[in-house]
């Protein structure tokens, strides 16, 4: 998680550097006054330039990519210029209005080509569509097979014919043939079609994908022959054109008879493995026709030689007749027995299948593994399943046992499944729970696991896990909403035991209810008991009343108090009826609060807001109720217990309401040791204990420390309110606002498939291209440098208009590390 | 065909109606008071009948089923001819899970009783036709469907009335000259017409619903079988014995169910015959088109193959005819036969239906069965569904919409759809929050018995809430009505949806495949796109495929192409919980989809995100902060301390260690670097 955080921080940086880095390129884009423009044109020189009106917003987009052209159309030669049109100097070339800007490729000043900008969509078409206009001649443009077969024939006994298909002017692919058209152009005539019939009616299946084949015309001496063609496999990128092109410029067979080790021809530099047909004098005739088919077939994948066993000086087993030898360095040739010009075949294209394996796995190796369990809920109980649990101690209910036993006695049933690791953490909870009830408890403890019986579960409306329900005769099943742990759920079983809101009859026995004695074992459960008190007659809130503290039952012991006599109560803590007494056992302390005419789920809320206390040991239990008040955090780290005197001045404080916009609360480490872990992220140096911070959570997330060299005293704490409210204190840290992204890509069988079927590429998604505006322009910066850092064909959302645009990963990302 | 898995015939006929027909003539005045509309009618008392019945029922809706003979499931009182059926009735499966044992349950509908769960009718692997036809009627009887016996509808049309919900009204009229108005008309009658090849000579064929059953009758004979389908090889089973030889004739190869995944191939049970064909035992497989054929009758009474072409020459003499032998003296079928057998499967009863409902387009492949959508809705009259066998064009040799383990669920799934149109009932959905999805899933794959049987034709579909906070699961909907979910469930899908489906592998089945080859189990994760055995697809869709989508989606391909797609990696038993191999892979799938981490974590490891972080991960929003925090046990934290996932801060030294602060806060770091040597790998 960490390490791809830092992937996205660093994506982050670089993408804005890449922003400077394009403002100020924007700069060395020049920007001539037309007349500046034109002076500085030489002959024969080709230059393009765009014609605008200073500075027209709209075109700063086009502007960006014909910034991004400059280099390559430099390394061409070409220059490009953008020419303001200003007032005083009207070219033209200058359009009237802003709209109909356009650009211009002059050769001298003669203008070869004028191009409206939208043809020029980025750098891509742009480099494409200015090579084309200048190769006019080295690249003939066709569109019917009978043009082709013209050129064909005339060419025969001449010149080769490198020809290529691309579905459209100006894309990525045609930007890559006209470059290699650029470099070889004058000695192989270059064809270029888009027409899909054309690429039909040569016998290609799959028309949808970008070709080029290459016209081995010059060998051609019969003009009725055709010329063999050789399809280029990869796909077509500049490199790959290169690649392929100086493979049918080698000759196609060489006869060596050194040391197949020592052998290094044109196809070793370019990466491709050599394959030695080995020959002996005898059959030397035979051997050399066999080594031309093989080479054929292997023409642009691997050199082939023929090696003379006679002549060489090299030991070769007796029974080889093939020598491998893979392109990478240090690898030790193989010696091989084939019978089978297929099984040659086969092993150089499984090699290139491996290598490209391995490619992947050390990719894989490099980036964190997906494989492995980031989820400590999952790996921790995968680490414990040997452990045998004593199940026993709870009872294992099925469809046939459910409804008899949860009739029989009341009962706890914990839903589980088994293969869900949280309900499996859970269970080990309740399995202590069960030991530490074992014997004591009249409540059945049960499970099921919906695993086993997912028709019960479903009946019992359990839809998640896991579920604890408790089921008592004659009521319906009460679902528990408390932290799934064993301390937790056990207080929920024995307040459970009392029936809530416990009936008091008399004013001896509501005295014995405040002070603890009536549930003297369940208070250490509730350290706060409720206790209404009403007038007889006051039945509606009564109801209410009842409603609630049933509804709280099982989190909190409720009484209620009716009998004629209630004055006395009601005097005697001074409430006015209808009235709650909450008496907080751990302070031996009787508070009365007015209960005025609220429905039952206003009564649970003011019950539930009087369990909160003033200034609270904030636990990992507890924390969640004191978020709700949705207020900054005011938290005195202490090791071990709180200091008095500290939490009298923190009372003070409280009962002055100078604390009314903070949640005051105290951490001890030694009962909560994750505070270690929240000090570590407040605190670069950690300061010596106790420490007080203010965390501002739910607005920006800063925090802010009391100075550790003053002592917390009433009148420093409040003096350092002041301030903080003043905006005077500055924070020590912010803590981040980022949302929680995957943490490891996913596996991308998308491309994966895709990959495999390449030859039947995924559609075109013309959504992609209209997406390519401005924004989706500098996410695709962002992107390009965060795919790098992940392995191969793994999946990020963001990435994948991108994928479908490259058509399949994989291949581009070959394309990317080798350029 | 292989319709005994699966159809009901609609009755025997003809008796019942001349029968009726006088009492038919005497009531005729009561034709003219028509009753008030019902809102639903079933055509056919048989499992897909009943299993409508059956949610009707359940659903408390006003509905009636129409059954020709005395008692449901008449199709199985006669057919299979020879009594056993090639449905599988596994009693045992090892697991009490009930959802997942209907995955080898091939013959029980689906009720809420478990006493009406066909392992309760047979103890044979393959049983008899006759405990088919008692559990219907116990089915029937015991929930009390609502079935108008010796009922035969012999004339069906629409009547235009605007109050209609549909606008329409189908009017039945029965044998008495009833008729009855429906507002819905749900025909189940199966496929009953045996299909006939028209060529010379076909009046010497016996069907193989009339031939003997009796093998003593084949006794020393010579006999042509004409198919290759189950019934055939069931007939040939039967007399393989006891003939001189058998040969079948059939227009194509023979397909194997076991090569093509599809239950309507030729089962292994019945294959006896390839076995004695391949060992040279005489008997023979021939491939050739029926309708070239002709059959000549020999003085002696046998019978010899010949091609209608022959005939056509003009020699009518059976004598003289030509005989492809005359010319090509090792024709294979030169020998005389004393029998041919036709066995070509059955096609689907339009006779009673009026033209107007327009049931058929006339096509080669629309007379076998009527003309319906992926909603089984015919396409020609709305508000008429056909349900059962006769609905298996959707899924025609694809998966099991033929047979009673499929069309159960193809007819729940109609069900919730007339449920929603008609009555304002929503497709069931559950509502959980996000931390729930992975489980979700995973509940569902491993025991839901739809998706398993009727593969790639019904699916799950999770559609996403706002935020993707939350998610609405809906069961077992028709994938190719996706593009119409919206209407269809009255669920809304405007924040994205996942597609849970169950596949093959693409390439894998055939009926030229060799499926047992080398390699054919993929057991790492990042190969599961290419399993081949039926394993669960997850597809994920920022929006709703369009209807063009759908139809137009790339060859081989369940659905459209979705944003992105998922293969939980085939499992040998079919048992996809393993918390690395299955569950991980699907949860980062799902996260990567989401953009969220959908990782489950400690109530302590939320409690100190919650103190150092302003947002929370799904799984402590969702239950930490509302005080349902897991909060784990003390041998969970040792291991999870160990594993390096979680920090032990008891001993921890307080002094911040060197390095920066991570953008995420903290020094919690799950991820690797901090983790041991050993990994989860090694101890798989």
């Amino acid at each position: 998680m960490m390490s791809s955080s830092f992937n996205l921080f660093r994506v982050g940086i670089s993408f804005v550097m890449m922003c400077i880095f394009c403002k100020s390129a924007v700069g060395s884009l020049s920007e001539l006054s037309p007349q500046k423009y034109f002076s500085t044109l030489q002959p024969g020189k080709a230059s393009l330039a765009y014609f605008c009106q200073a500075d027209s917003p709209r075109n700063s987009v086009f502007l960006e990519e014909l910034n991004e052209a400059v280099k390559p159309l430099q390394d061409y030669g070409i220059s490009v210029a953008k020419v303001n049109c200003v007032k005083e100097e009207t070219s033209r070339y200058c359009g009237k209005e802003k709209d109909l800007m356009k650009a211009y490729l002059f050769r001298g000043n003669i203008v070869l080509r004028e191009f409206p900008p939208d043809t020029l969509f980025d750098v891509n078409a742009i480099v494409a569509h200015v090579l084309f206009a200048l190769l006019f001649n080295e690249v003939k443009y066709i569109s019917t097979l009978e043009d082709l077969q013209n050129i064909e024939s005339a060419l025969k006994g001449k010149a080769s014919i490198a020809f290529s298909y691309v579905r459209a002017i100006g894309t990525p692919e045609h930007r890559a043939v006209m470059e290699a058209a650029f470099v070889y152009g004058t000695t192989y005539q270059f064809v270029l079609t888009t027409e899909t019939a054309l690429l039909e009616s040569i016998g290609t299946e799959d028309i949808e994908n970008e070709h080029l084949y290459f016209f081995h015309c010059k060998q051609v001496l019969d003009l009725t022959e055709q010329c063999r063609r050789t399809l280029m496999e990869p796909p077509l990128t500049t490199l790959n054109i290169h690649r392929f092109i100086k493979t049918m410029e080698a000759p196609l067979l060489t006869e060596v008879a050194e040391d197949p080790q020592q052998v290094s021809t044109v196809h070793l530099q370019l990466g491709l493995p050599l394959v030695f047909i080995v020959s002996q004098q005898a059959t030397y005739e035979a051997d050399r026709r066999t080594a031309e088919w093989v080479a054929w077939r292997l023409l642009g994948k691997a050199g082939v030689l023929l090696l003379l066993r006679d002549s060489s000086e090299v030991d070769i087993p007796q029974h080889a007749n093939v020598v491998f030898r893979r392109a990478e360095e240090g690898v030790q040739v193989e010696f091989l027995v084939l019978h089978d010009v297929d099984l040659i075949i086969s092993r150089v294209e499984s090699n290139m299948h491996i290598e490209e394996i391995q490619e992947d796995e050390d990719e894989d190796m490099a980036s964190p593994d997906m494989d492995i369990q980031d989820d400590e809920v999952a790996e921790t109980v995968y680490r414990d399943r040997k452990r045998r649990l004593p199940l026993e101690l709870t009872v294992e209910l099925t469809e046939e046992t459910f409804n008899t036993t949860v009739v029989a006695s009341d009962s706890i049933v914990l839903f589980y499944a088994g293969w869900q690791a949280v309900s499996m953490a859970f269970l080990q909870s309740y399995i202590d729970l069960a030991i530490k009830l074992k014997g004591t408890s009249t409540m059945l403890l049960a499970r099921v696991n919906c695993a086993d019986w997912s028709d019960l579960c479903t009946k019992q409306k359990v839809t998640e896990f896991p579920v604890v329900k408790m089921y008592k005769e004659g009521k319906t099943p009460v679902s528990y909403t408390g932290m799934l742990g064993t301390e937790d759920l056990l207080k929920f079983i024995q307040l459970n035991r009392i029936s809530c809101p416990v009936n008091i009859t008399s004013v001896q026995e509501a005295e014995e209810y405040l002070n603890g004695e009536l549930h003297k074992d369940l208070i250490s459960y509730s350290s706060v008991s409720v206790l209404g008190l009403f007038s007889p007659n006051m039945t509606t809130v009564k109801e209410d009343f009842t409603e609630a503290g049933n509804c709280l039952k099982g989190y909190v012991i409720t009484g209620i108090y009716s009998e004629e006599d209630v004055l006395i109560l009601s005097n005697k803590y001074a409430a006015t009826l209808p009235a709650l007494l909450l008496a907080r056992h751990k302070e031996g302390k009787i508070e009365s609060i007015p209960l005025a005419n609220s429905p039952a789920q206003d009564i649970v809320q003011i019950i539930t807001n009087a369990l909160l206390e003033t200034f609270p040991e904030i636990t990992v239990e507890n924390l969640p109720i004191y978020l709700r008040l949705q207020k900054p955090l005011l938290i005195l780290f202490s090791e071990g217990s709180i200091n008095p005197q500290y939490k009298k001045a923190m009372l003070t404080l409280a009962k002055n309401k100078h604390l009314d916009s903070l949640t005051p609360c105290w951490l001890n480490l030694k009962n909560t040791p994750a505070g270690q872990g929240i000090l570590q992220a407040y605190f670069d140096a950690l300061p010596p204990l106790p420490l007080l911070v203010v965390v501002n959570l739910h607005s920006g997330g800063q925090v802010f420390a009391f100075p550790s060299d003053q002592a917390i005293t009433e009148q420093n704490l409040l003096l350092w309110l002041k301030k903080l409210e003043a905006g005077l204190e500055s924070h020590i840290t912010v803590l981040p606002a980022q949302e929680w992204k995957p943490p490891l890509p996913a596996y991308d069988f998308l491309s994966m498939m895709d990959a495999a079927a390449s030859h039947h590429p995924t559609r075109k998604d013309p959504e992609c291209t209209k997406e390519t505006d401005a924004s989706e322009k500098d996410k695709k910066q962002e992107d390009k440098s965060a795919i790098r850092k992940e392995p191969i064909e793994t999946l990020r959302i963001k990435h994948w208009n991108r994928s479908n645009w490259f058509k399949g990963g994989k291949s581009f990302r070959h394309d990317n590390k080798e350029l | 065909m292989d319709l005994w898995a699966a159809a009901r015939l609609w009755g025997p006929p003809g008796l019942l109606l001349t029968l009726a027909l006088h009492l038919a003539l005497c009531l005729r005045s009561a034709q003219t008071s028509v009753p008030p509309p019902r809102d639903y009618c079933v055509l056919g008392a048989g499992p897909a009948g009943l299993q409508m019945a059956y949610f009707l029922q359940r659903a408390g809706r006003d509905y009636a089923v129409f059954e020709r003979a005395p008692r449901p499931g008449s199709f199985f009182t006669r057919y299979p001819r020879h009594r056993q059926l090639i449905s599988i009735n596994k009693r045992h499966t090892g697991k009490a899970n009930a959802e997942f044992n209907l995955r080898h349950d091939w013959n029980s509908l689906l009720s809420h009783d478990p006493r009406l769960l066909f392992r309760h009718y047979s103890r044979a692997y393959f049983p008899d036709a006759g405990d088919m036809v008692r559990y219907l009627g116990d089915f029937a009887q015991r929930l009390g469907l609502h079935v108008l016996y010796n009922t035969t509808i012999t004339h069906v049309t629409l009547h235009k009335a605007r109050q209609a919900w549909n606008g329409h009204y189908f009017i039945l009229t029965d044998q008495m000259g009833h008729t009855h108005q429906c507002s819905v008309l749900l025909v189940a009658t199966g496929l009953s017409v045996p299909n006939q090849v028209d060529f010379p000579g076909s009046e010497y064929v016996e069907g193989y619903e009339s031939v003997s059953v009796d093998p003593e009758d084949f006794e020393g004979q010579n006999v042509l079988i004409l198919g290759r389908g189950n019934s055939a090889f069931e007939t040939a089973e039967n007399i393989l014995g006891v003939t001189n030889f058998i040969h079948m004739l059939s227009r194509s190869r023979v397909r194997l169910s076991w090569a093509t995944h599809y239950v309507g191939d030729l089962r292994a049970i019945n294959n006896g015959l390839l076995d004695t064909y391949q060992l040279k035992s005489l008997d023979g497989l021939l491939e050739s088109d029926l309708t070239d054929l002709a059959i000549v009758k020999d003085r002696e009474g046998k019978f010899h193959v010949t091609l209608k072409f022959f005939l056509e020459e003009g020699n009518q003499s059976a004598d003289a005819v030509t005989l492809p032998q005359d010319d090509n003296d090792n024709f294979a079928m030169r020998v005389a036969y004393d029998r041919v057998i036709r066995c070509l499967g059955w096609n689907f009863d339009f006779s009673i239906f009026n033209k107007s409902l327009r049931l058929s387009s006339g096509g080669e492949f629309s007379k076998k069965y009527p003309l319906i959508k992926a909603s089984y809705e015919s396409k020609g009259s709305r508000g008429l569904f056909v349900l059962g066998t006769a609905s298996h064009s959707v899924d025609y040799r694809k998966s099991a919409g033929g047979f009673i383990h499929g069309f159960r669920y193809t007819v729940r799934a109609v069900h919730r759809l007339l449920e929603h149109r008609h009555h304002g009932v929503a497709w069931p959905s559950t509502e959980l929050p996000t931390s729930q999805l992975t489980s979700a899933i995973i509940r569902r794959v491993n025991e839901a018995s739809g998706l398993y049987q009727m593969f790639s034709v019904l699916a799950d579909v999770v559609l996403l809430k706002e935020n993707a906070t939350a998610f609405e699961y809906l069961e077992e909907f028709p994938v190719q009505m996706l593009a119409q979910l919206e209407t269809i469930t009255g669920r809304k899908a405007r924040h994205g949806l996942f597609v849970i489906d169950m596949e093959y592998g693409r390439n894998f089945s055939g009926p030229d495949k060799d499926v047992f080859f080398y390699d054919r189990s993929v057991g790492h994760t990042e190969d599961a796109w290419r399993s081949n055995f039926l394993h669960p697809v997850v597809y994920y869709y920022r929006h709703l495929p369009t209807e063009q989508e759908v139809r137009f989606r790339p060859a081989g391909w369940a659905l459209p192409r979705p944003t992105a797609i998922h293969h939980v990696v085939e499992d040998f038993l079919t048992d996809w919980t393993a918390p690395v191999g299955h569950i991980l892979p699907l949860r980062r799938f799902l996260e990567n989809c989401l953009d969220t981490d959908l990782r489950s974590f400690y109530a302590e490891s939320c409690f100190l995100f919650a103190l150092t972080h302003q947002k929370l991960p799904p799984f402590c929003q969702q239950g930490y902060l509302r005080a349902q925090g897991l909060v784990g046990t003390e041998s969970l934290r040792r291991h999870g301390v160990e594993s390096g996932l979680l920090r032990d801060y008891t001993t921890a030294d307080r002094r911040r260690e060197d390095g920066a602060r991570s953008p995420l806060g903290g020094s919690r770091t799950p991820g690797p670097p901090v983790r041991p040597p050993e990994s989860n790998k090694e101890e798989l």
